[in-house]
């Protein structure tokens, strides 16, 4: 095992659980204030990576199709949450499970429509591609290294937005009590809106993000959306902080698992044979990890005990 | 007779009538469509006994949709290419025969759904729905990674397997096949909904504690109603690969999952008959809006939302009025 691969895959990892936590903070915030599970959060970072891609199609300019992908997610994520999501909040999750599951459908198949079912391609700007030299002698792409600081640097404005703001204060409020507050005169339904358009917006940023890392199609969404409610399980519902640390955890074991797997296997079996076996069981580690952290807490590393 | 026996009775009777007219007139397709709903309908019968009748809102059903797909291809491929599937001091070797497929396929269905749902019946609410989505992942992706059994392309039945006495190459007996095991299910699970246990899953459904009070374990009474409710659909999933002659990682998929919970929701949660209504009103959306536009799936979304929004309850308590069960 090579130290300087391993310290690759690390960094890989964290890049990985960085942009899994942006898209399981609004999932995770969403359950926790509203009650709603809602599986149409992968279709919202979707639609993030496609307004990035159009964007840097039309302009050429990388920061505006950030933008753009973070404006139209949560733009998206406002309107289906003002004409749909909002009378779903009192049904029980069998009806909100299904009315989302519509939603991926008439997102998904409204994409093709519009896009075809060809892949985009965004490109990585000249500016932030190539590698870069860590201290150590170690190159990594200068790309994946920004997606780190702007991940954490997101993070870091959310817990401040959480705990230091009005609106955070709000936003707390409404997880433990929501008819008070509405009983306090807190608008709570511009409240909601406000909250379901900054997860939106966070998850398409995602998207425009991981964009340039992978090729941006229909379909591109659910996997995160899967990995995201591993996260969240992991993590404890409504947990920012749990969401963060086992977004990380997920990222870790998804990058490592795959480098590290066939490599033990090696040890004890033939070349072959631990490749197959390795890269098996790597595609099932973190839901081995998952089922791990039920059986130790049964709600998460920092979910509410019930 | 109560007025949901007389749905039921049509519904079941309206599906043995198309393949019989289909043959009639020498209609091969439509027989084939008739045998998917069957299929379906059994894979929703499966689910709406852990989700109508437990309560149990599981997203992760194509886990053994798939697993009874592949436990008919993989016993099937053995006995096609004679080499056994296990060769040590005892020799297991591959089959062709569908009742050893599908009693093969129930214990396997069921060793899955007791490890799933050991782990997952603990938890409820959006975090069991969670759960089950993310096993059913695991099992999506290990299908890919695995390469012995066709990885990501997937393992074809040369050719269909043998049912004794019958000839399952012929369309429509290969029909009457899947449409005898789907009416001996519902019958069997008819008779389950009347017993103590299924009494005491209602229950549960209803209120937990309540049942927990009286002094029945729930944990156990969840865990059986997952595990039968899983071997069902593993049974659905063995009928599905036969007519394919195909099977592959898309059974495992998220989508497979939600396509079955619409069966038991468009045909009403917890009616006995509710799936077959489901799986029936499904494939003939899929030919009409599918004949209008590849893009049909919007459509159905649509159509989802508004079922969801605005007409609670499914087609089958829309047509046998009274009594709506409602879930969770």
């Amino acid at each position: 095992m090579d130290f300087v691969l391993l310290i690759e895959q690390i960094l890989n990892g964290v890049q990985f659980g960085i942009m899994l936590f942006l898209a399981a903070a609004g999932l995770t915030l969403v359950f926790g204030v509203m009650g709603l599970i809602n599986l149409a959060h992968g279709s919202l970072f979707m639609i993030g990576a496609f307004a990035a891609a159009t964007v840097a199609g039309w302009t050429g300019n990388f920061v505006l199709a950030l933008v753009a992908s973070l404006a139209a997610a949560a733009a998206a994520g406002a309107l289906v949450e003002i004409t749909i999501l909002r009378r779903l909040y009192n049904r029980d999750h069998l009806d909100q499970v299904l009315a989302t599951f519509a939603l991926i459908l008439i997102f998904s198949e409204g994409t093709r429509w519009v896009f075809g079912s060809f892949p985009l391609y965004l490109n990585v700007p000249a500016y932030l591609s190539g590698p870069v030299t860590l201290p150590g002698g170690i190159q990594y792409p200068l790309y994946r290294l920004t997606i780190i600081v702007i991940g954490l640097g997101l993070a870091f404005g959310l817990r401040l937005l959480i705990l230091k703001t009005r609106i955070g204060m709000q936003i707390r409020a409404g997880q433990s009590d929501r008819e008070m507050i509405a009983a306090l005169g807190v608008n709570i339904s511009v409240l909601y809106t406000l909250l379901f358009a900054l997860g939106a917006g966070l998850a398409g940023l995602a998207g425009g993000l991981l964009g340039a890392l992978q090729s941006v199609q229909v379909g591109m969404g659910e996997p995160i959306l899967i990995l995201a409610f591993v996260v969240i399980v992991i993590g404890g519902i409504g947990s920012v902080k749990g969401a963060l640390v086992a977004s990380i955890l997920v990222g870790l074991t998804e990058k490592l698992g795959s480098v590290l797997l066939p490599s033990i296997f090696k040890l004890f079996l033939s070349t072959a044979d631990a490749t197959l076996m390795g890269s098996a069981l790597a595609s099932m580690l973190i839901y081995i990890l998952m089922a791990a952290v039920l059986v130790w807490r049964s709600t998460g590393l920092y979910g509410a005990a019930t | 007779m109560s007025r949901e026996t007389v749905v039921n009775l049509v519904l079941l009777g309206s599906l043995l009538i198309v393949p019989v007219y289909a043959r009639a007139v020498d209609d091969p397709f439509l027989i084939t469509l008739s045998t998917r709903v069957a299929i379906f309908a059994l894979a929703g019968v499966g689910l709406n006994l852990a989700l109508g009748l437990g309560g149990l809102v599981s997203l992760g059903h194509a886990a053994f949709f798939g697993i009874g797909g592949y436990t008919a291809g993989i016993l099937a491929s053995h006995a096609l290419n004679y080499a056994p599937l296990i060769d040590g001091i005892i020799v297991i070797n591959g089959s062709r025969s569908m009742p050893v497929i599908w009693v093969t396929t129930l214990i396997v269905s069921a060793c899955l759904a007791l490890l799933i749902g050991a782990l997952s019946v603990r938890t409820t609410g959006v975090y069991f729905i969670m759960i089950t989505l993310a096993f059913g992942q695991m099992m999506y992706y290990f299908s890919i990674s695995w390469p012995a059994y066709g990885g990501e392309d997937g393992l074809p039945i040369a050719i269909r397997n043998e049912f004794p006495g019958l000839n399952s190459l012929d369309p429509f007996q290969f029909f009457l096949i899947a449409y005898a095991v789907l009416c001996v299910t519902i019958f069997l699970i008819s008779r389950l909904q009347d017993s103590a246990f299924g009494l005491a899953l209602n229950a549960v459904r209803q209120s937990a504690r309540r049942v927990e009070m009286v002094g029945i374990a729930t944990f156990r009474l969840r865990l059986t109603a997952f595990v039968l409710s899983g071997m069902i659909t593993g049974l659905a999933g063995a009928l599905f690969a036969d007519l394919n002659r195909f099977v592959s990682p898309s059974m495992f998929s998220w989508q497979t999952s939600g396509e079955i919970m619409i069966f038991v929701i468009l045909g009403g949660t917890a009616r006995l008959c509710g799936p077959v209504a489901g799986a029936g009103m499904f494939i003939i959306l899929e030919h009409l809006l599918g004949g209008i536009s590849d893009y049909w799936l919007i459509f159905l979304g649509l159509l989802l939302l508004v079922v969801v929004l605005f007409a609670q309850g499914g087609l089958v308590s829309w047509l046998a009025g009274e009594r709506v069960r409602r879930h969770g």
